[in-house]
């Protein structure tokens, strides 16, 4: 089912400088398949050499984090909006 | 940078003293760029914050080996009593003195308190008489100056509430338009002391990691300048100033041991970079600064982390704590404060609720100063680190006090009993001392 996907400035360049993208996937593991598929690049800027999602990285559905649903493993439902998000911001 | 430095200020810089003529380095050459903490990669100075490849913080890199050739004691002696003494430790091409007093605050030997906690030589770094009265003037103060630099016309925050009326009066300094966002159960007082300012307040519906997210998609499709996300790398080294000037205060020299309340854990990880770059530079001698923090127990992810041995945080969903200034649940320098409190043979602490509230009182009652729920969680853990010997009797101790009791009244308020009511008669007034004696 296709949801809607946010992609952050550092990483809009492999997707043809698009801000948002409409992919297709049941969880957010499948979002970001298709999405390496459609644009290749992509997997290696959001996985560490272990294949984690990197430390600096956050991915939220519906704008909660998917560290607080089920992981990568978070089931998505048509017209969700799954954010791609650097951590690394807030505070001083 | 020394020549740039004397020529900015207003009284004579640069004269009589060979290290800082010995090279006249411009602030385009002691700043050389932006790096990432994590893979190295090199950018120029620009309005970002995280690597195009790894997603890491970016930091920005000094020319070491310039500023121990240019920057003395004497050379910071003769720069005005800000932070912008230190300006050549900061990432701002011209000194941005706005006349504005932020910075160099008081450090004050602390012996009452250091007494109830059984510390010998325990000190106060009191920044709750910054400008809006914490120290996010810091950091705001060298943010706006580089919004300004990369030629923004708004600056933007995400707040939980002392970095608000930081920005919203930083604003009206600058001349820049203002955005601050803030989660929607802040305290009235930060609020109020935001809007006074005449700033553009926008409460989320959320809490501060909520905001933060909403922000970071903001600072996405807006060209502002939002000092803790695209400016965050030179926004960050505001923090320093907290260590140099403790330094300084010193006469010179570094504390055995710093105890820093911790939100997003930049603070204290800048504090440690702050003694650092003195000893690299040449204007303190080498010495291991152990490093503390200080969490409450209502969002404890670093605390938590630290105590149990994790090298990852575990982001805190929902923080509930009197301390809102510190309720930051996914911390974003979480990771680095692990490390560099390891390392410097420290320790991470929370406070409870009563705890803070105990802490605040403990401050007040033995030293005169009214520190905000943030003081008193430093005190709480202070108090446990002193308890434990994690900080030890004989050390030099320097706690952080970073924000001001009077924006956290209504934390204290329900603590605190009203004061007693007579008449205005002297026999009103013989009532109630002798009912008081009767008691006592």
């Amino acid at each position: 089912m296709p949801v809607k996907l946010r992609i952050p400035t550092p990483l809009r360049r492999l997707a043809d400088g698009a801000a948002e993208l409409n992919v297709e996937g049941a969880t957010v593991t499948e979002v970001l398949t298709a999405l390496e598929r459609e644009h290749p690049g992509f997997r290696e800027r959001l996985y560490d050499e272990q294949g984690e999602i990197r430390r600096f990285v956050n991915i939220y559905v519906a704008g909660e984090d998917i560290r607080f649903l089920k992981g990568l493993d978070t089931p998505l439902k048509e017209g969700d909006e799954v954010s791609i998000v650097p951590a690394v911001a807030g505070g001083a | 940078m020394a020549s740039t430095l004397a020529a900015a200020l207003p009284h004579g810089h640069a004269d009589g003293n060979t290290k800082a003529t010995e090279d006249g380095a411009s602030a385009g050459k002691r700043v050389l760029g932006l790096r990432c903490r994590e893979c190295r990669q090199e950018y120029p100075i620009e309005p970002i914050h995280v690597c195009d490849f790894c997603f890491g913080p970016l930091e920005v890199r000094y020319d070491y080996e310039l500023l121990a050739r240019t920057v003395t004691h004497e050379s910071i002696a003769r720069g005005p009593l800000s932070i912008w003494r230190y300006h050549d430790l900061l990432p701002v091409e011209h000194l941005a003195d706005t006349g504005w007093r932020v910075g160099f605050t008081p450090l004050q030997p602390a012996p009452n308190l250091g007494q109830a906690l059984g510390l010998r030589d325990l000190w106060i770094k009191n920044d709750s008489v910054n400008p809006t009265f914490s120290f996010k003037d810091r950091v705001v103060a060298v943010a706006s100056a580089k919004a300004r630099e990369f030629g923004f016309d708004t600056f933007a925050c995400a707040s939980t509430g002392n970095l608000a009326s930081a920005v919203a009066a930083a604003g009206i300094r600058v001349g820049l338009k203002t955005f601050v966002f803030l989660p929607w159960d802040t305290e009235q007082s930060k609020i109020l002391n935001a809007l006074v300012y005449g700033a553009t307040l926008v409460a989320v519906k959320g809490t501060y990691d909520d905001v933060n997210r909403l922000c970071s998609e903001i600072a996405d499709q807006h060209r502002w300048a939002f000092c803790n996300i695209n400016v965050r790398p030179y926004y960050s080294e505001g923090s320093k100033t907290l260590a140099f000037e403790t330094a300084e205060q010193l006469g010179w020299e570094a504390p055995d041991h710093v105890v820093v309340p911790i939100a997003s854990g930049s603070l204290l990880t800048k504090i440690a970079k702050g003694f650092d770059e003195l000893q690299q530079i040449g204007l303190i001698p080498q010495k291991g600064v152990r490093v503390s923090g200080a969490q409450a127990t209502g969002c404890n992810p670093v605390a938590e982390a630290f105590e149990k041995g994790w090298d990852a945080i575990k982001p805190v969903q929902r923080p509930d704590t009197i301390a809102k200034s510190l309720a930051i649940g996914n911390p974003a320098d979480g990771y680095y404060v692990l490390r560099i409190v390891r390392e410097r043979e420290g320790a991470v602490r929370q406070a409870t609720n009563d705890e803070i509230l105990e802490g605040m009182r403990l401050l007040a009652s033995t030293e005169g100063v009214f520190a905000e729920t943030a003081g008193g969680v430093a005190v709480a853990a202070l108090q446990k680190l002193a308890r434990e010997g994690i900080v030890r009797p004989d050390e030099r101790v320097v706690v952080y006090i970073t924000g001001n009791g009077l924006k956290t009244l209504d934390a204290v308020a329900p603590s605190l009993s009203p004061p007693p009511l007579v008449e205005p008669t002297l026999a009103s007034f013989d009532a109630f001392l002798s009912q008081r004696e009767t008691r006592a």
